[in-house]
């Protein structure tokens, strides 16, 4: 069961792939860039577990918090840019 | 009182992530602990107003019934995602607000984007805009019940 | 007693599977960004509880448990104020969300201007 777990975070995670490299603007990469990592936090506790690897969780909870510092720094930099480039217009659906 | 939960809660922290009780590990442990309270001391002074998060009972009944909110709406989101016509309709609009303190807004907002449906993108004095993917979630949201539950907190 | 936490971690862990991938495919799916933060918030905020707590119920009772229950807590806690501050450098950045309806956007009065 947890082969099925692992197997579906990682269909997840191309799923995010695809997102990031077709964008359209840079904020959806970064935030298929941020699902994407929080899968790899799933994927190494639970691929972890099922290899029975040592330590595993440390390294988990680190890459969470690696994960949120590094999208809050990104984003902080969008912001400070004085140039805001967003492709698509707001509108009607 | 202050530094009471900071140093419970580090302590805390410290014994799970080693998990080894020989006294010069929690020697270590027990001088890392004193270092972060050094720390947090000195970003007190730097920050006029340091904020204080009061662990208290009625916190875990409002996050009792968040999760309970966060499972409903997750369940109507992933309908709405695996259903071919795709019947989302985004919204943005002000939603006015009445709590003041700061810890309460901060869990306010953050309460609502939790909540999959609905997004704070901006906190303004006395209103949060919000981006909604269906009318239905800002009416919920108008009808107040989790304001009126973290107001009943009292952070 | 151990067969029935089997059976439970089977539905926990097949139920945060399935959240997992429509989350997956609601991020490739949405119209726009706002709407994929939605979308995104689904993975984090219900399937990685599932998950995990399915993977609790596997394990032997040790300190990992609550090494767990931190990485959850912390994933739970931080991931509003990610997407937060995602959408707030998106509308700094110039972007306005696509809306469904007809009324016009809030986006035209001075409040919301970034």
């Amino acid at each position: 069961m947890l082969t099925a777990a692992i197997i579906a975070i990682i269909v997840t995670m191309m799923l995010a792939l695809i997102r990031a490299f077709q964008g359209p603007t840079e904020y959806d990469r970064m935030l298929a860039a941020n699902a994407f990592g929080t899968k790899t936090v799933l994927l190494i506790a639970i691929g972890g577990h099922a290899l029975s690897w040592h330590s595993h969780l440390d390294v988990a909870l680190l890459y969470a918090m690696v994960n949120f510092v590094g999208t809050i720094a990104v984003m902080r930099f969008f912001e400070s840019r004085a140039d805001g480039d967003c492709g698509e217009e707001g509108g009607t659906l | 009182m202050r530094y009471l939960y900071v140093t419970v809660a580090l302590a805390f922290f410290w014994v799970v992530l080693s998990g080894h009780f020989a006294p010069l590990l929690l020697g270590f442990g027990a001088l890392s602990v004193s270092l972060v309270l050094i720390v947090v001391r000195r970003m007190d002074r730097a920050d006029r107003q340091p904020g204080e998060l009061v662990p208290q009972l009625g916190l875990v009944g409002y996050i009792a019934w968040l999760l309970k909110l966060v499972i409903e709406s997750n369940i109507d989101l992933a309908r709405r995602i695996w259903n071919p016509a795709l019947p989302i309709e985004p919204v943005w609009t002000r939603l006015d607000t009445h709590v003041v303190s700061p810890q309460a807004k901060t869990l306010y907002a953050n309460s609502i984007t939790l909540t999959p449906g609905t997004l704070t993108t901006q906190v303004h004095e006395d209103h949060f805009m919000i981006h909604a993917l269906s009318a239905e979630g800002i009416e919920e949201l108008r009808h107040g019940e989790m304001e009126r539950r973290i107001a009943r907190l009292d952070l | 007693m151990s067969e029935l936490l089997d059976w439970l971690s089977f539905v926990l862990l097949l139920a945060g599977s399935v959240l997992c991938i429509t989350g997956g495919v609601g991020l490739l799916r949405m119209p726009d960004f706002f709407a994929r933060v939605h979308a995104a918030g689904l993975t984090e905020t219900l399937a990685a509880p599932l998950l995990l707590s399915g993977l609790m119920l596997r394990m032997d009772w040790s300190l990992d448990l609550l090494k767990i229950v931190l990485i959850l807590v912390f994933i739970l806690a931080t991931n509003p104020t990610a997407s937060h501050s995602m959408a707030r450098a998106a509308l700094h950045g110039g972007c306005r969300p696509l809306l469904g309806n007809r009324r016009p956007s809030p986006g035209e009065n001075a409040s919301s201007k970034t």
